[in-house]
């Protein structure tokens, strides 16, 4: 990659290389999103995606600490925890799928009762 | 460059989060969620995991989430139906959830390690290579480990999706 | 700056010349089809129809598009552009020959190299559901909703087996850049057997690769696995409601689909732009002596031809002189590290998608419960073996 970029870029105040804090800002954000939307929201499936949206915000903290640090270990937990992800998608929609032929709904407010 | 590309990534994740935070389709909120993964991805490659963003396409974007689209699709989910009191709550909620996030931006600000930043290429050690040496050296427990969590979840999800239950 | 202009110029290269051959390739099918099914095919517009991609152009950008009602508009408008979008991205991991250095520029054909070449085309094939899916669900009809949910599911199943016979041949070559999978297959067993993966050393990988083509068809939704589209039961499967361009958009995605992935089954199992046989016996002599041929076929047929067909006497001629210069172009000695190498990547590839096109001139349509047990039941479990058996090999041998 050459280091010369032929469009000359406007003159932002703009820092050469990003601070570390901007990606774990950048991480906090995505999840306090995620914790929203998990609060928020009433259909179980996007309750259940705003799950996955706090792991990635995870995710990236640890891949952002891993160049911090130098090192792959923080790539390798990203990597288990998508993993694990997968698995906790495959049960989860299971039980959803379960949930509604049961109940015939996704709002997680009428799913309340422990007996039909 | 790297300040550039770096907040037009994360403008469109944060973006597309809040558009999976409000929209009341479903639908809607899974492909913002894949807009998140996109723009994470191409943040993992500004950090040097070429190898991680590979994965976050094909294993998040391109399994995980399918799967939910095609779970939507398959029990037709409508959109949320409107509550009694969306007005109220917005007014609460917005305002402190601002507050706190300006709160942890703060305390990230003083707190993180100081640096040198980050700059594309400053670290190369995220390629196939260097994860696959790590995982079936140092981590080869949890790896295999992973594996059987991986089975046990094939099974309970065919067991739960079965048709008796 | 050099790097920026070089790139921009083979960007630009590559997409017209994908596009361009993607709009032939309907052509090469309908003609193909036809004669395997005793026709003549595309006739009318131009010599031998050769202008017909143009005239279909043309009619599909014409068109009025029509936006169905009680359509997701949003989502309706965004999925045909996805679908071209991730067809056009997957080809820039591509190398169509090896490194040249021509009028002093170090450069070589191919836009760029990843050392995440072969997972960036899985993950783009893999983001390629999201088009199908969308376009189905937000078409709002059930036609394209049945469609749309049938191919994620057969997307998703094929991806497993389609993945697995990757890894085989990538364990023997140690690599996961395409340029460098492709040099990894250079040079000869016993001075005549090429390098390439199906016939690699410690285990040949005829298994991987017929599954690998087996699961291409079906992810790029092609006979005999077209249940998306199959249209005696859902009309057109997920494209039902659309029109004008944005059906071309589908349609395009569709043909670029099968360029990537012959180009792909070429570099990782065909030896990439590796000669069949080694240059001592003559092998960059063979487009020569081949163009050469097609140049006798066509003045040949320029003698003899009938009165009906009166556009054969101007262009029969005109297509010799074309292939004698180009059979002249292959023998100047400045391009030719150039051009050998770029034929045989060509050659390979065109008898790939004419080996897509064969079949689906031959092959019935799958039943859906069948198409599933055959991706779960059978091509999975060969998939794994054959993995197992590579590793094993290549464990044996390495070290």
């Amino acid at each position: 990659m050459p280091s010369e970029f032929p469009i000359p870029l406007p003159n932002l105040p703009l820092p050469d290389a990003v601070p570390l804090s901007w990606y774990l800002i950048l991480s906090a954000i995505l999840f306090t999103l995620g914790v929203a939307g998990f609060l928020f929201r009433r259909n179980i499936i996007t309750v259940f995606m705003s799950i996955e949206l706090m792991l990635n915000a995870v995710n990236l903290s640890f891949v952002a600490f891993s160049y911090h640090l130098k090192s792959v270990d923080g790539h390798i937990f990203s990597f288990f925890v998508m993993v694990i992800a997968a698995a906790e998608a495959a049960v989860g929609l299971a039980i959803i799928l379960t949930v509604f032929r049961n109940r015939q709904t996704l709002e997680i407010d009428e799913v309340s009762s422990l007996k039909l | 460059m790297d300040a550039l590309l770096f907040l037009t990534f994360a403008a469109i994740a944060v973006g597309c989060a809040i558009n999976l935070v409000l929209q009341t389709h479903p639908i809607a909120s899974a492909l913002s969620l894949v807009g998140v993964m996109g723009s994470l991805a191409v943040l993992y490659l500004l950090l040097g995991g070429e190898f991680i963003a590979a994965v976050q396409m094909i294993v998040y974007a391109g399994a995980i989430m399918v799967l939910f689209v095609f779970v939507i699709m398959l029990l037709n989910a409508a959109a949320e139906k409107k509550t009694r009191k969306p007005a109220l709550r917005a007014v609460v909620a917005v305002p402190l959830l601002f507050t706190f996030l300006m709160l942890v931006a703060y305390l990230i600000q003083t707190q993180a390690p100081k640096g040198t930043g980050v700059k594309f290429g400053g670290f190369t050690g995220g390629g196939p290579a260097d994860i696959g040496r790590s995982l079936f050296t140092t981590y080869i427990l949890p790896f295999e480990v992973t594996s059987v969590v991986i089975l046990i979840a094939i099974l309970g999800a065919v067991v739960l999706a079965r048709k008796e239950v | 700056m050099n790097f920026y202009i070089l790139s921009l110029v083979k960007a630009g290269l590559v997409a017209f010349v994908l596009l361009t051959f993607c709009a032939y390739l309907v052509w090469i099918e309908r003609k193909v089809l036809a004669h395997i099914q005793l026709r003549p095919g595309p006739y009318r517009v131009g010599p031998h129809g050769l202008l017909q991609p143009l005239s279909d152009l043309i009619k599909l950008v014409t068109k009025e598009g029509l936006i169905p009602g009680n359509v997701s508009t949003g989502l309706y408008l965004f999925a045909p552009f996805l679908a071209v979008a991730l067809a056009l991205v997957s080809i820039v991991t591509i190398p169509f020959g090896p490194e040249f250095e021509i009028f002093g520029v170090r450069t070589w054909l191919g836009l760029t190299d990843l050392n995440i070449g072969v997972l960036f085309i899985l993950a783009m094939s893999s983001l390629g559901v999201y088009a199908t899916a969308i376009g189905g669900w937000a078409s709002n009809s059930k036609y394209a909703l049945l469609g749309g949910l049938r191919s994620s599911a057969q997307m998703i199943s094929y991806e497993l087996p389609l993945a697995l016979a990757i890894v085989a041949p990538i364990l023997i070559a140690n690599t996961l850049s395409f340029k460098e999978l492709a040099e990894a297959q250079s040079g000869f067993y016993f001075g005549f057997l090429p390098k390439w993966h199906v016939f690699a050393a410690p285990f040949p990988q005829v298994f991987s690769f017929v599954i690998f083509v087996i699961a291409a068809f079906a992810e790029t939704n092609r006979v005999p696995f077209d249940l998306p589209e199959a249209e005696t039961e859902l009309v057109a499967g997920f494209h039902t409601e659309y029109t004008s361009t944005m059906f071309a958009a589908f349609f395009t995605a569709e043909y670029a689909n099968i360029v990537t992935i012959c180009c792909v089954t070429t570099l990782l199992f065909l030896g990439g732009w590796h000669p069949p046989f080694p240059a001592e016996y003559g092998s960059s002599f063979i487009p020569v002596i081949l163009l050469l041929g097609v140049a006798g076929l066509f003045f040949f047929h320029a003698g003899q031809t009938l009165k009906t067909r009166k556009w054969d006497r101007f262009s029969f001629p005109v297509g010799g002189v074309l292939s004698l210069g180009l059979a002249g172009l292959f023998l100047i000695p400045l391009l030719q590290p150039i051009l050998v190498p770029f034929f045989w990547f060509a050659a390979k590839t065109l008898l790939l998608i004419f080996f897509f096109i064969w079949v689906r001139g031959t092959l019935p349509r799958f039943r859906y419960d069948q198409l599933m047990r055959f991706a779960w039941m059978f091509l999975f479990p060969v998939a794994v073996v054959n993995l197992l058996i590579t590793a094993f090999a290549v464990a044996l041998t390495s070290n």
